[in-house]
């Protein structure tokens, strides 16, 4: 079925892709409402993308600080935070539901809203039609309704944070039981419902956005453009939606027996339960792990749909501004595909201390060190794209290397967690916190900011400033150390996640003064992003102008369109492409676009 | 909102607009400069920022290990958490040794070949010799941590010894309960209907027939121990049965280095062997409240963050002194009870006099 399905699709894209051919000849009106908000374009639904991301990482942002001034200061009291927040800082003192509550959404929005949605979502939207030569997506209407069903998704996840119950409090990963009973927890009542509506209407938008991705990359190509001369964001791009299509349904189908739980009265994760509150459950045989598989089945996945796009962008940044082509495209492209296999082989590593079976727990061991050595090849690939160049540090630049050094930083941390008898220690630790808040976090944020950095131009017509970039750039680089480096001790001293007090504890009350000094560089960094928000939005509007088609010297598709392409990004034909996308420093030349035919005297690569 | 708050906005304020109008002022400079010349002037900063960057980062790594080593708990207190101490060692100084090297390379590379119109860039693909090197190399060391990281892994969850002490440790929301099985060395049966924290019996122990919930009495539940507070033999394997009355928990021990889910409904086990005395370890850390502690490692709710549990580690005699000095729960919650004549209610006193006898029995 699903062939002919696949077959059925392509047919209704190649004549889409046709229609389009003639659209751009008559012009066709566009309202307001047509072209900002209902938008059809990719580039406009990227940037809705874009702007509805970074509104939520602020917000994500926001409540990092939040629980972070809890953490370095657990004795003060700030009665400021009482006018704001009413009963959730009765007296100025954050209370412990609201600390949960906090924690939660924090992670639960900056890994799905912000660097899923507003990573991928952006990127994939604005890059795939550009660079692989499109005139859009695949189905312009199903892009627009993924950002729509992203946008339902956000409010919903906003409203759940004034129910008068609290928004969901169990962590991002929320594990039943304590997910699935409104008596183990606030958070746990209307807070949860909502969180899974949400989640499930993110899971719809991730999977329009994915297939479309997957069938633009591979139907819509222009002439020339084989899946080996495509820039090393397709691929990563392609990677990721795949990733996405085949684990977010599994994710989704762990939610919904996760709302059976909470409201038919089944028993998939439910067994032999005793409320505090004097109160036997009747469900008996459940298992709480099998939450844990099915969540983990989508969440490894889920952070290497974060990491691609930005290993990606990151490829493409460091070699477009070290001219010189990046080194090993084929081994690049490998590398990635392992990932995106492995990725899906290694989910219980989050898992070893539940319980689960020493010997099947090896496997995942093994596997998941496996993962380290496509990193390798990666990181090792990048550097050897750096030796020898001629390095323009233009602000995407600086924040691909700042990638890099990250993602050694934070890789490596894994091959500590990877392996069990480590996790043993190590496992919900501030270890893992330093961990994947380099590798993951901070790391994809990189990305991230390199992508906006370099296509803002693209976007806007317009540059970013670069002063402040630079600013942003170094702040930012030196507090994501500053604050996750010494967190890596507090995970050896075993000082637990999702605390808000350690001072009762004698094991680790010791590091009060550097949760202090943590806290405070968090507000600076965070301070620092407010200043990368304004030079966004101020430059959308009063930028320097981009004054020639090519400002980076790149070869890649997009720059050969008009500098404000309108929708079907090209006013003439699409461009035939007769090489590969590095062809930087060749032959003496600086580069040579993809557009340019292949010389009779070339030297071959 | 205080002054203090006020103050700090305004201040972050004032300092976002200075960095707006020195922004804004280096555009235009850049433009009077030439556009060219002001940019490889950035160029040439951000590369020497950047070797600064790996320099300072360097020292601050070493510093930052000077100033926090000695916060780390110290030596492992169990035979299996040294064994994690050495595989962590060994982890160590393979990656660290690769963060040295990669983070070198990244930022010389990036400062030694920065910008220059005289560069001629060295136009190279790909080179499989190289890219041979580097995917076989790292596996080699990854074969090598997987291979010790196993053995010490199947060291740790193998069998508990047979003469291994036994507890049962189970969590709930917000706190840790304790068993030790009593004479007859057997838990008895448990069934979480028959739970009640009222009647004093917070782990569901079969002490008599329930027929409602179609329950017949355990005699080996009667003489089972249960205790607020952890005992340990020092140099004596022990072996925990762990589980959870309400939602998930996690037994976890840090100065053991060891860790465990608590489930409701599948019970785990973990074993280990402590090997200081909890007055050892005072002495050894030369903190006086040296304690134990199990902190609960998984997420469980609003009281997560207190829900300590205390373990002591003491010799063989003064467990047995323990032990001795310890009732059976049946005969604390149910046949002391019927002799006092007036119904006591308070199971929460009752409790806290069990807790009390061991602190005796220790002091003497």
């Amino acid at each position: 079925m699903s062939n002919e399905a696949i077959l059925h699709e392509a047919d209704v894209h190649t004549s889409h892709s046709n229609g389009h051919h003639d659209e751009h000849v008559h012009h066709h009106k566009e309202t307001f409402l047509t072209k900002y908000v209902f938008s059809q374009d990719h580039k406009m639904i990227a940037k809705q993308f874009l702007i509805t991301g970074i509104i939520w990482a602020f917000l994500g942002g926001m409540m990092s600080v939040l629980f972070r001034l809890q953490l370095g200061y657990p004795e003060t009291t700030f009665p400021w935070l009482e006018d704001i927040l009413g009963h959730w800082a009765k007296g100025g003192k954050i209370q412990p539901e609201f600390y949960y509550a906090l924690v939660t959404m924090h992670g639960t929005v900056l890994v799905f809203f912000v660097l899923t949605a507003g990573l991928s979502g952006t990127f994939a939207n604005f890059l795939i039609p550009l660079q692989i030569g499109a005139r859009d997506m695949a189905s312009p209407m199903l892009n627009m309704l993924s950002y729509w069903f992203f946008w339902l998704a956000s409010i919903i996840m906003l409203s759940s944070l004034f129910v008068q119950t609290g928004p969901a409090s169990g962590g991002w990963t929320s594990y039943p039981p304590l997910s699935a009973l409104g008596g183990a927890s606030e958070g746990s009542k209307a807070g949860v419902d909502l969180w899974i509506i949400s989640m499930a209407l993110f899971v719809v938008s991730s999977l329009l956005g994915g297939l479309n991705y997957i069938s633009t990359i591979l139907n819509m190509r222009t002439k020339g453009m084989s899946m080996t001369r495509v820039p090393l964001t397709i691929w990563a791009l392609f990677f990721t939606a795949v990733l996405g299509v085949l684990s977010f349904p599994v994710l989704l189908s762990g939610f919904i027996l996760l709302l059976f739980d909470r409201h038919a009265g089944t028993s998939f994760y439910l067994s032999d339960i005793y409320l505090a509150s004097g109160e036997a459950l009747p469900n008996e045989g459940g298992s709480a792990i099998l939450f844990q598989h099915l969540f983990w089945f989508l969440g490894h996945p889920e952070v290497y749909i974060i990491l691609l796009p930005a290993m990606g962008m990151v490829s493409e940044i460091l070699s477009t501004n070290s001219r010189k082509p990046i080194f090993g495209y084929m081994a690049m492209v490998g590398s990635l595909f392992a990932i995106a296999i492995l990725a899906f082989l290694v989910w219980a590593h989050h898992m070893f201390v539940t319980g689960l079976n020493p010997f099947l727990g090896s496997v995942f061991v093994l596997l998941t060190l496996l993962i380290a050595v496509p990193s390798a090849i990666k990181v090792f690939n990048w550097l050897t794209t750096l030796w020898r160049g001629n390095i323009r540090f233009t602000p995407g630049m600086m924040f691909s290397i700042g990638f890099v050094s990250l993602f050694i930083s934070g890789g490596l941390t894994g091959i500590w967690l990877g392996n069990s008898s480590l996790d043993i220690h190590l496992h919900d630790t501030y270890f893992v916190i330093a961990h994947f808040h380099i590798v993951m976090g901070v790391a994809s944020f990189f990305g991230m900011f390199a992508g906006i950095y370099h296509w803002f131009p693209k976007m806007y017509g317009r540059y970013m400033n670069n002063t402040m970039a630079y600013v942003h750039f170094w702040i930012t680089m030196i507090g994501a150390y500053l604050i996750f480096w010494p967190m890596h001790y507090e995970g050896l001293a075993g000082m637990p996640r999702r605390y808000l007090d350690y001072s009762s504890w004698e094991s680790f009350k010791q590091f009060a003064e550097l949760n202090r000094f943590i806290s405070t560089v968090a507000m600076i960094v965070f301070a620092v992003q407010l200043l990368f928000v304004f030079n966004f939005f101020y430059s959308i509007f009063k930028g320097r102008k981009v004054t020639s088609q090519n400002p980076w010297g790149s070869n890649t598709l997009e720059w050969t369109t008009p500098i404000r392409p309108g929708h079907g990004n090209w006013p003439g034909e699409i461009p035939e492409v007769h090489r590969w996308a590095y062809d930087y420093g060749k032959d003496g030349r600086e580069f040579i676009p993809q557009t340019e035919p292949v010389g009779a005297n070339e030297s071959a690569h | 909102m205080s002054l203090t708050t006020i103050f700090i906005l305004s201040i972050l304020l004032l300092g976002f607009l200075i960095m707006f109008q020195i922004a804004k002022a280096s555009e235009y400079v850049a433009i009077l400069k030439g556009e060219k010349k002001s940019q490889e002037q950035s160029y040439r900063i951000n590369a020497f920022l950047l070797i600064l960057f790996l320099v300072l980062g360097l020292i601050g790594v070493y510093w930052c290990n000077e100033l926090l080593k000695g916060k780390i708990l110290g030596d492992a207190a169990s035979d299996h958490g040294e064994k994690i101490d050495k595989m962590m060692h060994l982890t160590l100084y393979i990656t660290g040794t690769v963060f040295v090297m990669t983070q070198v390379l990244l930022f010389w590379f990036a400062f030694r070949y920065q910008h220059s119109e005289k560069r001629k860039v060295y136009y190279l693909p790909h080179n499989n010799t190289l890219e041979l090197v580097w995917t076989v190399v790292p596996a080699i060391f990854l074969t090598v941590l997987v291979g010790f990281g196993l053995f010490y892994w199947f060291k740790i969850t193998g069998d508990a010894p047979k003469d291994a002490l036994v507890v049962e440790v189970t969590g709930k929301q917000f706190n840790w309960i304790y068993r030790y099985p009593g004479k007859d060395k057997e838990f008895g049966r448990k069934y979480y209907k028959n739970i009640s924290d009222k009647d004093d019996n917070s782990l569901g122990l079969i002490w008599a027939d329930v027929p409602d919930l179609n329950l017949k009495a355990d005699k080996a539940a009667q003489d089972d121990i249960v205790t607020d507070k952890l005992m340990l033999v020092k140099n004596k394997p022990v072996k925990l049965i762990i589980g959870s009355r309400d939602v998930i928990h996690d037994v976890g021990l840090p100065h053991f280095r060891m860790k465990m889910d608590a489930v409701p409904g599948t019970p785990t086990t973990m074993w280990f062997t402590p090997l200081y005395t909890t007055k050892e370890m005072k002495e050894k850390t030369g903190n006086p409240d040296f304690v134990y502690e199990i902190s609960c490692d998984q997420m469980c709710g609003k009281g997560h963050y207190s829900m300590k549990g205390q373990i002591e580690v003491v010799t063989q005699d003064e467990f047995d002194l323990w032990l001795l000095s310890q009732k059976p729960k049946y005969q604390t919650a149910v046949l002391d009870k019927a002799k006092s004549e007036k119904p006591a209610a308070d199971s929460a006193k009752t409790a806290a006099a069990g807790t009390a006898t061991p602190v005796i029995a220790m002091k003497k």
